[in-house]
């Protein structure tokens, strides 16, 4: 668990607070600290003399707008048909094993959170994962691995 | 004018009329869910779809306005398909449990089925393979997701209504559910308890939390005394569900079916609502005094009243900076409450552990009242079972009572006599008009200036409403208010209330003294009052209170014997130490989420 602290006060100073804003607070929130804690989305509905009932609405719509903890890198691995076809079962054994968690869990030291995803539209290389914001393609169990090692070192 | 043809039936309507209001003036009737007189348009149902001549699909007469020429089809082929399966598909989430259903017979998606008369179910039963939460956290309502046809009526009662917003829609597709702040139960969330929803909802997902059985078993027990009080806007009420048209007044029938129910004792919350305006009258004219003469900078001014505990809940939650400006009074109920197992206990010599004290009321936050633990001090649950109106009307039922028949009866004594401002209290600025009668009358020693004691600036159904009541003549007592303007206002439905609200947050609210109902209104719309509501309903019963109103004998509060009376017997004087002890109360700050 984060503190938001004054996060939500400056980002509704540069957002603005009206009810448009409420998406650009919460993915700025999200790109921060991963997940929104039940703390940020009542301050969001405060700031913006809102109900935190449709904040908490607005967040469980969108998949990206996490509202359980997650860890600082959450994977997200594409599990649509063409990331199938081409070996995503694979991936997520790789990651299962190093990470000792299962799609849905988050490490024990909160580093890492793994989630099955719908389609991040790199069908074209695939299989594909999502760390954070940065896309990975064309993967093999190898290629995870190494990339994980490195996450992990970070 | 717009002019357009339904079912091939010429109808000329206004512009920006919706294609489901012009089948209306034809008599056509389409079936919606999730349309609702009160409430913006939604368009999710889809179950009032009609064929419209060149549309490539079937459109949402709900949510398309009327345009010149328009050809309409209410009921072709298509169309009945359409429907069909609409309300199929929502049966495949619906868990129809209907014969043990609170809401069985009165149920908007039970009879839509019943039209279509189902036989085998083309879809797949999905409601095995949910995971739906039933929350029983609220003593008030209940809240079962297994019921809900996602038709978002209480989303937009609760946002555009009440400005609480205690629940929306979260998730997507068939995840989607309507949820409170990060599915936290009813309990612990912003919710009043108004439930305005509950009145709204067309199924069976959102209901009063029932006591019915509670009831009877106090009833059945031959060691107790059961006391019930009828709230003032039960009497015109309460024939909805008995088969008569809105607007008709039952209160003679309503006490002799108590009187045969079994109840030991029927009396009347108009008691308690005269002893309220003695109270809240004394308190505001006391406020007034310290403030104006005396200088006093900590005396909270405009003093709202707190009849309405959906309104109290709403203090609390939102504005509770201003909960010193809330009157100390009690709710009549809660007033009544306290009073029964004391004084109507010394009186009829009766041991109050053996009282159950019932109320019938419009409300269903009056539960939540009652459960309160500020509501103890005759040393007993002050208010043992709220019933709703509906409710009283299924026992009514229940016990095979000819209603219609039955001969008019009257209250008991001691605390059943009543009069005309205590009904009002019934309505939206009833309260206010019943405390003008009496307060202006104490200050000038004469009646209020108003023909036939009527107040007609703080009746009716705007929104927000204001008064200006100029005092002059006043006895010696209160010579200190010759010639003051006592500013008033009254708002109905907390979106009204919080508008007085945010002025008084800004410093901007002139008033002295406010009435404020959570429900639109008044009690007479009050979420324990019978289904349907509409503003034209809501008009009805208020014009049978003001009809109550004028066919009292007596209709200023400190005219009532019974009141009188107690104060003679039993509380000294209005605002005494017993008064403070056993009428009034203090509020909690709650969070806002």
């Amino acid at each position: 668990m984060y503190q938001v602290g004054n996060l939500v006060k400056e980002l509704s100073d540069k957002h603005g607070r009206v009810r448009e804003s409420l998406m650009p607070i919460l993915q700025d929130i999200v790109q921060k600290h991963n997940y929104l804690t039940d703390e940020a989305m009542v301050e969001v509905a405060r700031e913006l003399d809102i109900s935190a009932a449709e904040v908490y609405g607005t967040a469980s719509f969108y998949t990206f707008l996490d509202t359980q903890v997650k860890g600082k890198y959450v994977i997200r691995v594409c599990k649509t048909i063409t990331c199938s076809m081409k070996g995503k079962s694979e991936i997520i054994q790789t990651l299962e094993d190093m990470l000792k968690i299962k799609p849905g869990e988050t490490t024990g030291d909160g580093q890492f959170s793994l989630i099955e995803t719908n389609c991040i539209g790199w069908c074209h290389k695939a299989p594909a994962i999502l760390i954070n914001e940065l896309p990975y393609t064309e993967l093999t169990p190898e290629k995870v691995s190494e990339i994980i090692k490195d996450y992990m070192q970070k | 004018m717009i002019n357009l043809l339904i079912n091939d039936q010429k109808v000329s309507v206004k512009e920006g009329t919706t294609v489901l209001a012009a089948a209306k003036d034809l008599k056509i009737n389409i079936p919606t869910l999730c349309n609702h007189d009160d409430l913006c348009v939604a368009g999710n149902c889809r179950v009032c779809v009609v064929e419209q001549k060149g549309a490539r699909t079937l459109i949402a007469s709900c949510a398309t306005p009327v345009t010149e020429g328009m050809e309409i089809h209410t009921n072709t082929l298509k169309v009945r398909n359409a429907r069909k399966h609409v309300v199929e598909l929502l049966l495949s989430e619906h868990r129809a449990d209907c014969t043990k259903c609170y809401k069985n017979q009165n149920c908007e998606l039970q009879s839509l089925a019943n039209e279509f008369a189902f036989g085998e179910h083309v879809f797949l039963d999905l409601v095995e393979d949910h995971n739906y939460t039933i929350d029983r956290s609220s003593p008030s309502f209940i809240k079962d997701d297994s019921k809900c046809i996602r038709c978002q009526r209480c989303v937009r009662t609760c946002s555009e209504l009440q400005y609480i917003s205690a629940i929306s829609v979260a998730n997507k597709g068939s995840h989607q559910k309507i949820s409170s702040f990060h599915n936290r139960p009813m309990s612990h969330v912003v919710c009043t308890n108004c439930g305005q929803c509950v009145n709204r909802c067309p199924t069976g997902a959102l209901v009063e939390k029932t006591y019915i059985d509670q009831v009877w078993d106090a009833i059945y027990d031959p060691d107790k005394h059961v006391v019930v009080q009828t709230a003032p806007a039960v009497r015109v009420a309460l024939g909805e569900d008995l088969g008569y048209d809105p607007g008709e007044r039952v209160t003679g029938k309503m006490v002799n079916a108590l009187r045969q129910l079994g109840f030991n004792s029927v009396l009347d919350t108009d008691f308690s609502a005269d002893l309220t305006i003695m109270e809240e009258g004394t308190e505001l004219l006391v406020r007034l005094k310290k403030a104006l003469v005396d200088g006093d900078k900590k005396i909270s001014l405009p003093m709202f009243t707190s009849c309405s505990p959906g309104w109290i809940k709403f203090m609390e939650h939102k504005y509770p900076e201003f909960l010193p400006n809330l009157s100390t009074c009690k709710s009549p109920q809660q007033m009544f409450g306290a009073l029964a197992k004391t004084y109507y206990a010394k009186k009829r010599n009766l041991d109050p552990s053996k009282i159950v004290s019932v109320s019938i009321m419009p409300c269903v936050a009056k539960k939540f009242e009652a459960d309160r633990p500020e509501m103890r001090a005759s040393g007993y649950k002050d208010v043992d079972y709220v019933l709703t109106t509906r409710e009283l009307a299924v026992m009514i039922k229940q016990a095979g009572i000819d209603f219609r028949n039955l001969e008019d009866s009257n209250y008991d004594s001691i605390m059943g006599d009543s009069t005309g401002a205590a009904v009002i209290f019934g309505a939206t600025g009833g309260v206010m008009e019943a405390a003008l009668r009496t307060a202006y009358e104490i200050v000038t020693g004469r009646e209020v200036p108003f023909g036939n004691l009527e107040i007609t600036p703080v009746r009716g159904m705007e929104g927000v409403k204001e008064a200006t009541i100029k005092i002059e003549g006043c006895v010696d007592a209160w010579k200190f208010l010759e010639g003051a303007e006592l500013k008033v206002a009254i708002a109905h439905g907390l979106i009204n209330a919080n508008k007085i609200m945010k002025l008084t947050r800004e410093g901007k609210a002139p008033y002295h003294f406010v009435e404020i109902m959570a429900c639109p209104g008044g009690c007479i719309g009050g979420g324990g009052q019978p289904i349907p509501t509409n503003i034209k309903i809501r008009e009805k019963r208020m014009k049978a209170i003001y009809a109550e109103d004028v066919h009292m004998v007596r209709r200023k509060s400190h005219e009532n014997p019974d009141v009188i009376a107690i104060y003679n017997d039993f509380l000294e004087k209005p605002n005494s130490h017993k008064s403070h002890e056993l009428l009034h109360t203090h509020y909690v700050e709650r969070d806002n989420y």
